[in-house]
């Protein structure tokens, strides 16, 4: 596999982010009940850090997503990128949803062009960065398609290059490969490493794969079952491409997978009592 | 065919492609769009010209009492009189069809394109902004329920027997569908496209132009196909009783004159502007939908 020279992609800065003892509630519709999703987790993300959310669902890894990306706002505590507090989304931070929320309305080619449009860039650059950004995850020759004719594979390369091409300081990936087959899977995360390596971002990406959060992260962190913190973070020193049949990759697949464990049973204890 | 498909967006339509034909057990081989078969043509061809021609038979051997029920080719040599007949002052029935067809199609026009832009406007904001609905939609909730001919002596006591009056007509009946579907459009965006307008740095207020009006594209056109087909019952409705000229006024007339093969005609022909005017609304409904059709397909 084909590594470009690092951080060759992009000219902004990766983006420094800071967790203070965020908490978050939110009500459940179906019960009528406040569930507490978040207990003053603290995390920091370094720049140009690939860290791996992991957790047993319902843990609050979404929701920690969703208030980095600035759709939800905390009850308590701070959430800072580079020093400055998120209020609002924007697109310093470009998110990647698992169900690509591409715009149906618009072919692929436009779709990638949306955020260089709103930025008011010419048309003619637009086009230019497009087609650059497409030809590098392989999809020139679909610019007319529209999304419903791609692949899921494909629409989330789309997904992923449309936060690209705006150049955002941190990529915020909400388990964004769940939806696809395991062979596209692994196809994918190949590419986004290799995207990864060029841009060299700030990366959160959110998964309950013990094997993806290994294979992708400079450090996995293991969060709790309901309500929310922090339960471990797990540096992966492994040279990069990593090979997940490798010893190495072993001893942290068993040692992520025993922390893990504990929490799932604790959820699955939680919902039989 | 397509009005099997008018559910919302069609996605619970059968899709014509996986119907199969009664008695083959195989899967019909897709068409190109627009072309059918001769064999199709003919098939659907077939109740309509048999039941012409049972009329037909019934009407020359003396079934139908010809003063009564006209045969269908009464019918047509009077519908060419009206069409192509040399205009009179003492013949209201020849040579006044193109006219009549125009004024009707211009009050529909008229007061179809009033409803749309008011109809549009309202709806969507109606069903984005929280807002706008509390202060609109008890109004438009209200006056939804009262019948629209029920407007009528409203409508002709306050504008008179004039154009106004059946403009007003048409345009308050189609403006409801129409206000109703887009406000239901709007309220079924997508959270996640309006996340991701946002995060690639959308402003909150071109939203409404960005993400909510494009996305209830399939819902608007839903409204306007049904505000269409309402603003044909109001025109023929306001003709009949509130002004002059058009094909519900010529329908009248022909009632008044007991002329049952002139009332056949003109019934006809509001058949063949109802069809018309919907086939036009759909063909732009493909254009700017390209991106919808696919979906419903699968």
């Amino acid at each position: 596999m084909e590594y470009g020279a690092a951080g060759t992609l992009g000219q902004s800065a990766a983006g420094r982010i800071e967790c203070q003892s965020v908490r978050k509630t939110y009500r459940d519709a179906a019960e009528g009940t406040e569930v507490l999703a978040l207990d003053g987790l603290t995390l920091a993300i370094e720049p140009r850090e690939f860290l791996t959310l992991l957790g047993p669902s319902g843990c609050g890894k979404s929701t920690l997503l969703n208030i980095l990306a600035g759709f939800e706002k905390p009850d308590a505590g701070k959430v800072l990128l580079n020093g400055v507090p998120i209020e609002r989304p924007g697109p310093d931070r470009g998110v990647v949803f698992q169900d690509y929320a591409l715009f149906p309305w618009l072919n692929i080619q436009q779709n990638v062009e949306y955020g260089l449009r709103e930025k008011g860039l010419a048309k003619s650059e637009t086009h230019a960065v497009a087609q650059r950004f497409l030809a590098m995850v392989g999809l020139s020759g679909f610019e007319r398609r529209f999304p419903h004719e791609l692949s899921g594979g494909m629409r989330q390369r789309v997904a992923l290059i449309r936060v690209l091409a705006i150049d955002p300081k941190i990529l915020l990936m909400d388990e964004p490969f769940a939806a696809v087959d395991a062979q596209t899977r692994t196809i994918l995360q190949e590419e986004l490493q290799r995207l990864w390596m060029q841009t060299l971002k700030t990366v959160v990406f959110v998964t309950h794969s013990v094997d993806e959060a290994i294979y992708l992260a400079d450090r996995v962190t293991v969060m709790t079952a309901r309500p929310g913190v922090v339960k471990a973070i797990v540096p992966i020193e492994l040279p990069r491409p990593r090979d997940s049949t490798s010893d190495g990759f072993n001893h942290y697949r068993r040692a992520i997978t025993q922390l893990i464990e504990v929490e799932s049973r604790k959820v699955f204890a939680a919902a039989a009592s | 065919m397509d009005a099997r498909r008018a559910s919302i967006n069609g996605r619970e339509a059968i899709s014509e492609k996986t119907r199969r034909p009664l008695g083959q057990w195989r899967l019909a081989l897709p068409h190109a769009p627009g072309r059918l078969a001769w064999h199709r043509m003919a098939r659907r061809a077939l109740l309509p010209v048999v039941l012409l021609a049972l009329w037909q038979y019934a009407s020359t051997a003396g079934i139908f009492d010809p003063s009564f029920v006209p045969s269908p080719m009464t019918v047509l040599r009077s519908w060419w009189e009206w069409i192509f007949g040399a205009r009179s002052e003492l013949a209201w029935y020849s040579g006044t069809w193109l006219e009549y067809v125009w004024l009707s199609a211009w009050r529909v026009l008229v007061g179809f394109a009033v409803a749309s832009g008011i109809g549009i406007s309202v709806g969507v904001l109606i069903g984005w902004f929280e807002l706008i609905k509390d202060m609109l939609d008890p109004i438009v909730q209200g006056l939804r329920p009262i019948p629209m001919t029920a407007w009528l002596p409203f409508a002709t006591f306050i504008f008179g027997i004039r154009e106004s009056a059946a403009i007003f007509l048409i345009a308050m009946g189609s403006f409801f569908p129409i206000v109703v579907s887009c406000t239901i459009g709007a309220e079924q965006t997508p959270k996640n496209l309006v996340r991701a307008a946002l995060m690639l740095g959308t402003s909150p207020r071109m939203l409404l132009l960005r993400v909510v009006l494009p996305s209830a594209l399939p819902y608007i056109f839903n409204g306007l196909r049904v505000g269409l087909g309402i603003a044909w019952v109001l025109v023929i409705v306001s003709e009949m009783l509130a002004v002059k000229g058009g094909i519900g006024y010529a329908m009248w007339t022909a009632y008044q004159f007991v002329r049952i093969d002139l009332i056949i005609a003109a019934m006809f022909t509001m058949g063949l502007l109802g069809l018309a005017s919907d086939r036009m609304l759909l063909v732009l409904n493909r254009r700017l939908l390209r991106w919808n059709t696919g979906l419903r397909a699968r």
